[in-house]
């Protein structure tokens, strides 16, 4: 028996937005050249280079020259963390980040501190949620040049108190950058921050167009080969289809994101409560209320992560897991791992706009039997 | 000092916390059982199991047979 595909992992990638599609098959013919050029095609390229800019910025709440594109939301994130340090040298060599940040900034992170420079880990409460005590301690230190927090956990939902983390950075004078890759497009942006960056195929747009914005008079100098595009913060040519389409679905995720919110923070409330009551020896992890609206992880005792991924997959589910058997790595997910959760037989589901309600329930129905069967599998039923 | 030890070097997890719970209800309250387990996510999986269940963790030591985590019955 075939299931039809039900696609639950928009926190990795959403489904691309009509709208993004649509934007990007006009680009293709219309925005092909280099808009840094003189003549009649590159001032058309420019144009919607420009437009795109402004679209961006206004949803960010923002300037258009604070806004640069970039190949990735990764590449924007490792850009804001050296970048941010190396404007501050003079400071200190000290990044104070959250111990839940996403791989790119901690992978930035260790470029950093392999180069003589320290950071500093501030812990997450078994919720997920950033110790403010010890952020506030770890921003005070001396020689503190940067400080790295992510808007809302990318792996369990939980939405960080950045607001609070900001004004203990403002104290101190310490920059704040902000990786808002999960909520870019879905919720309001926090107040308070000097660095951000998105990643456009989290809120629909194509794959391979990041966001980094610098506020003006933010000290943030280029960790790159010097290149005078995107205002020196990125080098090489911009993807500009791609970058027409980011923008132009932004544009409409956060036109409807409110409505969107709305609707899915209610599916995601269902999943928490019917799967911590219909499957057996589950732990539904994050905070229960301080939370994405799109975004929900649980564990499953005794269970493979890997063997629970792929039945689902045979299931027609597509979900993602912070389990070790299903990284590359073979560790379990640090974000979970700072929470001292569970971390095997783990799944995170994340929603997006064609995610409908008989997906949800669909999901909901199948997931008890498909647990007990693994389980049945490996012999841990009664354990 | 433990009263006794299970070896789990070379299982992947949840098989370290599986072993552990099955060894759980077959030693009297009060014995301390070690889990010798060199996967890394044991570090994460056995205090959180016992969080779940009700049992005592008491901490994870380093010794020369990797890393080990040791786990009290309480009920």
């Amino acid at each position: 028996m075939s299931a039809s595909p039900v696609y639950l992992d928009a926190a990795t990638a959403a489904p691309m937005h009509p709208v993004a599609r649509q934007a990007l098959l006009a680009a293709l013919d219309d925005g092909w050249a280099d808009p840094g050029k003189l003549y009649t095609q590159a001032r058309r390229a420019r144009q919607l280079l420009d437009a795109a800019r402004e679209a961006t910025a206004l949803t960010l709440g923002v300037r258009a020259d604070e806004v640069s594109f970039t190949p990735s939301g990764t590449t924007a994130a490792h850009g804001a963390v050296l970048g941010g340090l190396a404007g501050r040298r003079r400071v200190g060599s000290t990044l104070v980040h959250s111990a839940i940040e996403h791989s790119a900034v901690l992978h930035a992170a260790e470029r950093h501190v392999d180069a003589g420079g320290i950071a500093t880990a501030v812990p997450v409460d078994r919720l997920g949620r950033l110790d403010l005590t010890a952020w506030s301690t770890a921003v005070r230190a001396p020689g503190v040049a940067l400080a790295a927090l992510i808007t809302a956990s990318h792996e369990v939902g939980t939405v960080q108190p950045v607001a609070e983390a900001a004004a203990a950075c403002a104290d101190v004078g310490v920059p704040l950058y902000v990786d808002a890759a999960q909520s870019v497009g879905r919720v309001p942006l926090p107040a308070g921050w000097s660095v951000l960056t998105a990643s456009a195929h989290k809120w629909g747009g194509p794959p391979g167009v990041g966001v980094l914005a610098v506020r003006k008079g933010v000290r943030w100098e280029s960790p790159w080969p010097a290149d005078e595009r995107e205002s020196g913060r990125t080098p090489g040519v911009v993807n500009l289809p791609a970058v027409v389409a980011a923008a132009a679905s932004l544009r409409a995720a956060a036109a409807d994101a409110a409505a969107e919110a709305t609707r899915l923070a209610a599916l995601v409330d269902r999943v928490r409560e019917r799967v911590a009551a219909e499957v057996p020896d589950v732990e539904v992890v994050g905070d229960p209320v301080l939370r994405l609206p799109h975004l929900v992880t649980f564990s499953c005792l005794y269970v493979d992560g890997e063997a629970l991924l792929h039945a689902l997959d045979r299931r027609g589910f597509a979900v993602s897991s912070g389990s070790s058997c299903t990284s590359s790595t073979l560790r379990p997910s640090h974000v979970l791992e700072a929470m001292g959760v569970l971390s095997h037989g783990n799944v995170r589901v994340s929603l997006h706009r064609e995610t409908t309600e008989a997906d949800v329930e669909r999901f909901l129905t199948e997931l008890p039997g498909i647990v007990t069967g693994l389980r049945a599998e490996a012999g841990v039923v009664g354990l | 000092m433990p009263d006794e030890v299970i070896d789990c070097r070379g299982q992947r997890c949840p098989l370290p916390v599986i072993a552990a719970a099955r060894r759980m209800p077959e030693v009297s309250v009060g014995t301390v059982v070690r889990v010798l387990a060199d996967d890394p996510a044991a570090a994460v999986d056995i205090p959180a199991w016992c969080r779940m269940r009700g049992q005592e963790f008491l901490g994870s030591v380093n010794g020369p047979e990797g890393p080990a985590y040791d786990v009290r019955r309480t009920h």
